[in-house]
């Protein structure tokens, strides 16, 4: 059953450069899917349009059940409480602590006290900052601070985590740990994974699904795939 | 329960967000407290202004002279077409014996004057002296009693009143619109400043966004932030209107220059004026921190 289906979708910018061109595309629960390309491809903004950051100028998009494309400005929260994102540049709030930083997420959709406490601990745990509760982001490394965003972005059990390149700003050490929590979260938590990158390295290390995109252009789809060069 | 809970949060994180953004909340407050204070004095001068103009207005009679022919029933009958008379608040009788007794009581030279006149010879005449409701009807209704029959004459002092009257009305006019551009600033000037503090926390609206807050969850605590930087931001006025007005009200004996020119008293004016601004203060507080947010949910 497939939890994100893409049909004949295409983006222009109000500037009018086009992102995405007629793409299709199904991906089902509990995936682990690798979009790549060079700069300026698409993948960004294939990412943006699953969170409803950007709506597509044609096409169909379904995330979860819900028709992306025609959602309203003020019902765009129930998308993203289906969703975990997590970003490049984190997006922690430096003026609170890590414990507070996982905690929001679920404070934003009034959980109660006590289920708030088990599920943040439980997800700083999964990415292994438990003894970190009460430090602030700028007291941690970079690649723990992209754990934290992860621990905020699955806190809430969502069926599906999309990460815009969460492993650009870490060094090939830091990024491998990250995709070793990503693994974790997919293999135990059955999260369905969507993950734009451009690092060579981890995808060629995690042999999943992988999709090329080229200007704009769906031009591979490969189960267990690598890092193509030439398709790039 | 959900609701209330997430009410109580917005409470808190409003709260919060006060004391870790301290230095701009700091600014924000200033800037409200600076307003707030100029609007206080607005409005405390207008309505002190506008207390003078009723002063004079409630001193204002109509003295009406009866005829020397007029017999006791002659004088009822007046009396009770006076009453019929709609405009008219109190009548007064004073008979001319009356009159003579309070002008000789007032100086030693009138009373050595008046004292040997015996009672035939007092030329003064009976008065009916009259306060009317409608200050700006008092020539028609002047007008009116002068044509009762047995009344000689009717004075006002019209030449007068009539300067006086077209002059309160443009103090009026004048003050309300004082207070009102005044109060337009103000808001204008704490929109803008809250507006400030929320733009450094774009970052923070669109991480809400994020992680799925519903528009009404993101407004909420930046909303109750407003009103709780309006509130600290009247704090120092209210201080200020209640002990500077005591202080000029006692300095000054209740009235300036001349017993005409009285102030109000302090009694409840100043927690009128005081729950004014605060009320100010917190709306205004909130209405800005709305509009600065609503610019980040459009997306």
């Amino acid at each position: 059953m497939e939890l994100i289906r893409i049909r004949d979708v295409s983006m222009q910018y109000k500037n009018g450069v086009t992102a995405i061109y007629d793409l299709n595309l199904k991906i089902r629960r509990g995936d682990f899917v690798f979009i790549i390309g060079g700069t300026g491809c698409g993948k960004s903004t294939l990412i943006k349009m699953l969170y409803r950051e950007v709506k597509p100028t044609r096409g169909e998009i379904i995330v979860g059940g819900l028709n992306v494309a025609r959602l309203r400005n003020s019902r765009v929260y129930k998308l993203r409480r289906k969703l975990g994102i997590v970003f490049q540049d984190y997006r922690l709030l430096t003026k609170s602590t890590v414990y507070e930083n996982v905690a929001f997420a679920l404070e934003v959709i009034g959980a109660p006290r006590e289920e708030i406490n088990r599920k943040v601990l439980r997800a700083l745990e999964l990415v292994g900052l438990k003894g970190k509760v009460r430090q602030y982001p700028d007291q941690l490394s970079g690649g723990e601070q992209q754990r934290v965003a992860i621990a905020r972005a699955i806190v809430n059990e969502p069926k599906i985590l999309l990460c815009d390149e969460p492993t650009g700003n870490l060094d090939p050490e830091k990024s491998i740990e990250i995709m070793k929590v990503l693994d974790t979260i997919n293999a135990t938590l059955g999260t369905t994974i969507v993950m734009a990158t451009h690092d060579k390295e981890i995808v060629n290390r995690m042999k999943k699904r992988v999709i090329i995109l080229k200007e704009g252009r769906l031009v591979k789809d490969v189960e267990k795939g690598e890092y193509d060069d030439e398709a790039i | 329960m959900k609701p209330f809970r997430m009410f109580f949060r917005s409470i808190r994180d409003a709260f919060k967000s006060v004391v870790r953004n301290f230095s701009l909340s700091l600014a924000s407050i200033s800037c409200i407290s600076i307003t707030l204070i100029i609007v206080a004095i607005g409005i405390m001068a207008s309505l002190n202004v506008n207390n003078f103009t009723k002063v004079i207005k409630e001193d204002v009679t109509i003295v009406v002279f009866i005829k020397r022919d007029v017999d006791e029933s002659s004088l009822g009958v007046i009396r009770a077409k006076l009453d019929q008379i709609d405009n008219i608040s109190t009548i007064d009788y004073k008979s001319k014996k009356q009159l003579r007794d309070e002008m000789q009581a007032t100086s030693p030279t009138l009373d050595a004057t008046m004292k040997d006149w015996s009672e035939d010879e007092n030329p003064l005449k009976d008065t009916f002296q009259i306060k009317v409701t409608e200050i700006e009807e008092i020539a028609e209704t002047a007008s009116t009693i002068s044509k009762i029959e047995g009344v000689d004459s009717v004075n006002y002092g019209e030449t007068m009143v009539g300067k006086f009257l077209s002059a309160f009305k443009m103090i009026e006019k004048g003050t309300i619109l004082v207070v009102v551009l005044l109060i337009l600033v103000t808001v204008f000037l704490i929109i803008n400043t809250i507006k400030l503090t929320i733009f450094s926390r774009k970052r923070e609206i669109s991480i809400m966004r994020v992680v799925g807050a519903s528009n009404l969850s993101i407004k909420m605590p930046f909303v109750i932030e407003g009103m709780v930087l309006g509130m600290f931001g009247s704090l120092i006025p209210i201080i200020l209107i209640i002990y500077g007005y005591y202080a000029l009200y006692k300095h000054f004996g209740g009235q300036i220059f001349s017993p005409l020119i009285q102030l109000i008293k302090p009694g409840p004016f100043v927690y009128i004026v005081s729950l004014i601004i605060l009320a100010i203060g917190m709306i205004v507080g909130m209405i800005g921190s709305y509009r600065a947010v609503r610019k980040y949910l459009k997306v």
